[in-house]
């Protein structure tokens, strides 16, 4: 994209897609430290999250709207991966 | 009108989703931490994605988007729900500055069933004595 004689929505995606790719950074920073096993599931759950925002936002500047669809699966599988960390967790008990 | 309507989605969800990622780095306990992430960035998620139904603007491509905003709401406060319960039975610690924890000792811990009535608010001492 060149940014010298861009319109106003492609400022705003590149602006949006360096504030999540900023806000990833953050997110992978509380994986990497998180205390504990908690922490670290809802950093997961938060870099899929931004994973879709960058779908959204991906779908804009490619005007491709088929990868809304992936969109989706991502939303599912990771509500799914969510839920059996948590279940899991609970089952091993205080250690 | 319809791009100043999409640029402006995109933006709010763009600081919501930077807003919630900052929350999870600097919140002080599992608990907030997990209250930031799940509200601020499941609303960036729905803005992000209306922008895009509100770029493209036909049926298909809107009733999808709408359809994954749709189930975010309905899934985010589950997933954050169960986390938050694993967490707590785990014996995650609270922040010291916690002032009240209505649940402690209300749980069985093995078969983690609530047992008993409510208690009154003013007799649980502060959840910081207890680790």
């Amino acid at each position: 994209m060149n940014l010298s004689n861009s319109t106003l929505i492609d400022k705003a995606i590149i602006l949006v897609l360096a504030m999540l790719t900023v806000a990833l950074l953050l997110a992978f920073f509380r994986l990497v430290r998180g205390p504990t096993l908690p922490d670290r599931v809802i950093a997961l759950d938060t870099i899929a999250i931004l994973a879709v925002g960058i779908i959204a936002v991906y779908t804009i500047a490619m005007n491709q709207p088929v990868f809304l669809d992936a969109a989706t699966i991502l939303a599912l599988v990771v509500f799914l991966g969510t839920v059996a960390f948590a279940r899991y967790l609970e089952k091993r008990g205080r250690q | 009108m319809r791009e100043i309507l999409c640029v402006v989605l995109m933006v709010i969800g763009g600081l919501f989703m930077l807003l919630a990622a900052l929350g999870i780095v600097r919140m002080p306990d599992l608990f907030t931490r997990m209250q930031a992430s799940t509200k601020a960035a499941t609303l960036g998620v729905s803005c992000t994605l209306f922008a895009s139904a509100v770029y493209f603007g036909e049926l298909g491509i809107t009733t999808r988007a709408l359809a994954t905003i749709v189930f975010f709401l309905i899934t985010s406060p589950i997933a954050a729900h169960m986390i938050g319960r694993a967490a707590y039975f785990i014996g995650v610690p609270l922040w010291e500055g916690t002032i009240i924890d209505q649940l402690s000792g209300r749980y069985d811990p093995f078969t983690h069933l609530l047992e008993g009535p409510p208690r009154n608010p003013e007799k649980v001492e502060p959840a910081s004595k207890e680790h």
